[in-house]
C-alpha cells in the first residue's frame, strides 16, 4: 500500500486498480450479442438461404430500384439542406448573446424527442393543401405533401439536431486569436470565415451532414404521412420493407433490408474512421 | 462571445449579427415553433371537451397503459446496460474497445423498419428461435413482449452515450483514490461514481424515456397493430389518423409532445445547473490563484 502512495511513483496505468471489468465487460458483450449481433446474424442466415438470383430480381426490381434513387435524393438534399442550418444555428447558439437563445437551444433537439409519427401527421396536416403552409404554398404553385419534395421536408426536420450539435462544440472551442489577427490585418468578415472559421469547422460540419444523411436514409415514421407512398415517386425503401412484410414475403423484406442494414453500417464505420482520424490530427497525435 | 470589447471577431459588426439572428429566428419559428403549437392547435380543434373524451376512449387508454409498461420495462433495462457499458469503456483499456463504441451506434444508424424485421425474422413463429418458442407455446412476436424486445434495442445507446464523454472526461483519480482508500465495488460506485454522473444519468434515462414512449417503425412491423391490444399510443396515433379521426390523433399525439417538451425542459435544466458548477469551479480556482 505504501508504495502506492509515493509521490514520485508514477501512476499504475498498466495496473488494473478498479474493480468490475469483468462483470460491466461481459453484461455488455452478452448484452449486445444477444440484442444486436443475434439477430443480425438472423438475417444473414434468412438472406444466404435465397439463393443469388432470387436476391437479385427482388433488388433490383424496378420499383424497389426507383425506391433507392427517391430515398438517396431525398436523404442527400436533406442533409445538405441541414448543413446550411445547422451551421446557421450553431453560429447564432454559440456567438450571439440575445434574448431567448436558452429556449432557442433546448428546441433544436426537438426532432430527437418528438415521436416520429407525431411529427409525420403534423407536417402533413401543415403542408396538405389545406393547411396552413400548404394553402399559402398552394397558391404560389408548389405542392409539398404527397410528392418527394414533403419527403425531403420530413427527413430534414427529423435529422437537423445531428448537425447543430456536432458543429456547436467545435465552434465553441475555436480559440479567437487567428480570427481576431485576420480582422485587425483589415480582412473582411467573408475572407475570414472562409479561410480562418470554415477550415477548422468543415470536419466537424462534415460529420454532422453525415450523421445526418445517414438518420435520413431509414426514417420511416415521419415519412410515410407525407409522402403520400406513390410506387415509383414517392416510395421509400423502408416502406418497400414495410410492405413486402404486410404481404408475408418475408425473403423480400429481408433481401431489401440487407441492402439497407448495408448501407447504414458501411456508412456507420466511415463515420467513425473519419472522426477518428480527424480527432487524432486535432490532438496532434 | 462578445465579452471581448477590444478586438472585433467575424460576424460582430450589428448588422451581420442583426441578420443572423433573425433570420435563425425566423427559420426555427416556421421549421420548429409553428409545427409543435399547431399540435396542440389541431388536438383542440374540436374543443377540450372532445380532447378529453377522446383521450379517455377505451382503446385509446389501453394504448397509454401499454406504452407505459414498454417504457417502465425498457427504462431499467438499458440503464443497467448503459451504466455498465459506460463504466467498461471508460475505466478500463482492452482490445476491440473501439470496435465496442461503434457497434453502440448500430441502433442509431440503423432504419427502425429493420430493425423490427430482424426481431421478427428471429423471434416471429418461422424464425430460428420463434418456431422453437412456437412448440413451447410461448409468442412474443405481435405481442408485448416482441414491442419491449424492439424497443430496448432502438433506445438501448442514450444512456451509454450520455455518460461516455462525461466519465472520459472526469477520469478515473476519484476513483481509484477511493479504492486505494478501502472502498468495496459498490461503495466505490454509490459513492464516488454516481453523484458525478448523477445528472447525466437522470438525462439518459429520460431520453430513454421519450424514444421509449415514442417508437414507432420498429414496433410497428412486431405489434401487430391489434387495436385495444398491441397498439402503442404512437400506434394509435396512425391509426386514429388513418382514420379521418385526424382532432382524436392529434390529442392522442399532444400527450407524446407533452413528454417531448418536458424531456427538453429537463436538458435545459441539467445544461444550466452544469454550467453554474463549471462557473463555481473555476471562480473557486481564481480565487486559489488570486
Amino acid at each position: 500500500m505504501a508504495t502506492n502512495l509515493s509521490v514520485d511513483h508514477p501512476r499504475p496505468r498498466h495496473k488494473r486498480v478498479l474493480p468490475g471489468l469483468g462483470l460491466s465487460l461481459g453484461t455488455s458483450l452478452l448484452f449486445i450479442s444477444l440484442i444486436m449481433l443475434l439477430p443480425m446474424a438472423g438475417l444473414v442466415m434468412q438472406t444466404a438461404d435465397m439463393g443469388w438470383e432470387q436476391y437479385w430480381s427482388v433488388i433490383s426490381d424496378e420499383r424497389v430500384v426507383a425506391s433507392y434513387k427517391v430515398t438517396l435524393w431525398a436523404a442527400f438534399i436533406a442533409s445538405i439542406f441541414n448543413g446550411f442550418l445547422g451551421l446557421l444555428l450553431a453560429w447564432v447558439l454559440v456567438r450571439y448573446e440575445f434574448p431567448g437563445r436558452r429556449i432557442l437551444d433546448a428546441l433544436v433537439d426537438l426532432p430527437f424527442a418528438l415521436p416520429t409519427a407525431v411529427a409525420g401527421i403534423t407536417l402533413a396536416t401543415l403542408y396538405a393543401q389545406n393547411g396552413w403552409y400548404g394553402s399559402i404554398l398552394e397558391s404560389l404553385g408548389i405542392k409539398v405533401a404527397y410528392t418527394p419534395v414533403g419527403i425531403v421536408l420530413a427527413m430534414a426536420f427529423t435529422s437537423i439536431p445531428f448537425v447543430v450539435r456536432t458543429v456547436q462544440p467545435v465552434l465553441e472551442e475555436l480559440s479567437p486569436e487567428e480570427e481576431e489577427a485576420g480582422m485587425t490585418l483589415g480582412a473582411s468578415d467573408w475572407a475570414v470565415f472562409r479561410r480562418v472559421i470554415f477550415p477548422a469547422l468543415w470536419p466537424a460540419l462534415m460529420t454532422g451532414v453525415a450523421l445526418s444523411f445517414t438518420r435520413s436514409l431509414g426514417e420511416f415514421g415521419a415519412v410515410i404521412f407525407i409522402a403520400g407512398n406513390m410506387p415509383y415517386v414517392s416510395e421509400i425503401t423502408s416502406l418497400m420493407i414495410f410492405v413486402s412484410l404486410q404481404e408475408f414475403d418475408f425473403p423480400a423484406a429481408s433481401a431489401i433490408a440487407s441492402v439497407v442494414l448495408m448501407a447504414s453500417l458501411v456508412l456507420l464505420f466511415a463515420i467513425n474512421l473519419w472522426q477518428a482520424r480527424y480527432l487524432r490530427r486535432l490532438h496532434g497525435r | 462571445m462578445s465579452g471581448n470589447k477590444h478586438k472585433m471577431r467575424v460576424g460582430d459588426s450589428p448588422w451581420v449579427r442583426r441578420t443572423l439572428i433573425g433570420l435563425t429566428l425566423f427559420l426555427t419559428f416556421i421549421l420548429l415553433v409553428v409545427p409543435l403549437f399547431s399540435i396542440f392547435q389541431q388536438a383542440f380543434m374540436k374543443g377540450a371537451e372532445h380532447y378529453f373524451t377522446s383521450l379517455v376512449e377505451a382503446d385509446t387508454l389501453h394504448a397509454i397503459g401499454l406504452t407505459l409498461v414498454v417504457a417502465a420495462l425498457t427504462v431499467p433495462i438499458n440503464l443497467v446496460f448503459g451504466v455498465m457499458l459506460a463504466w467498461a469503456v471508460t475505466r478500463f483499456e482492452f482490445p476491440g474497445r473501439k470496435i465496442l463504441m461503434t457497434l453502440l451506434d448500430i441502433p442509431f444508424a440503423m432504419s427502425p423498419v429493420v430493425a423490427g424485421l430482424l426481431y421478427l425474422l428471429l423471434y416471429g413463429n418461422n424464425g430460428w428461435i420463434g418456431s422453437w418458442l412456437y412448440d413451447q407455446d410461448i409468442q412474443l412476436m405481435f405481442a408485448w413482449p416482441g414491442i419491449v424486445m424492439v424497443t430496448v434495442f432502438v433506445t438501448c445507446p442514450f444512456v451509454a452515450r450520455e455518460l461516455i464523454p462525461l466519465m472520459q472526461q472526469q477520469g478515473r483519480e476519484d476513483e481509484e483514490a477511493a479504492v486505494i482508500l478501502g472502498a468495496s465495488g459498490w461503495q466505490l460506485f454509490r459513492r464516488v461514481t454516481l453523484p458525478n454522473i448523477k445528472w447525466a444519468l437522470i438525462y439518459g434515462v429520460i431520453l430513454t424515456n421519450a424514444r421509449a414512449v415514442g417508437e414507432f417503425g420498429a414496433v410497428s412491423v412486431v405489434s401487430g397493430n391489434i387495436r385495444g391490444e398491441t397498439n402503442t399510443l404512437p400506434l394509435h396515433v396512425q391509426l386514429q389518423y388513418e382514420d379521418y379521426q385526424a382532432a382524436a390523433a392529434f390529442a392522442s399525439a399532444s400527450l407524446l409532445a407533452m413528454i417531448a417538451l418536458i424531456t427538453l425542459l429537463f436538458k435545459a435544466f441539467v445544461e444550466w445547473r452544469q454550467e453554474r458548477s463549471l462557473k463555481i469551479e473555476s471562480d473557486k480556482e481564481k480565487q486559489v490563484t488570486q
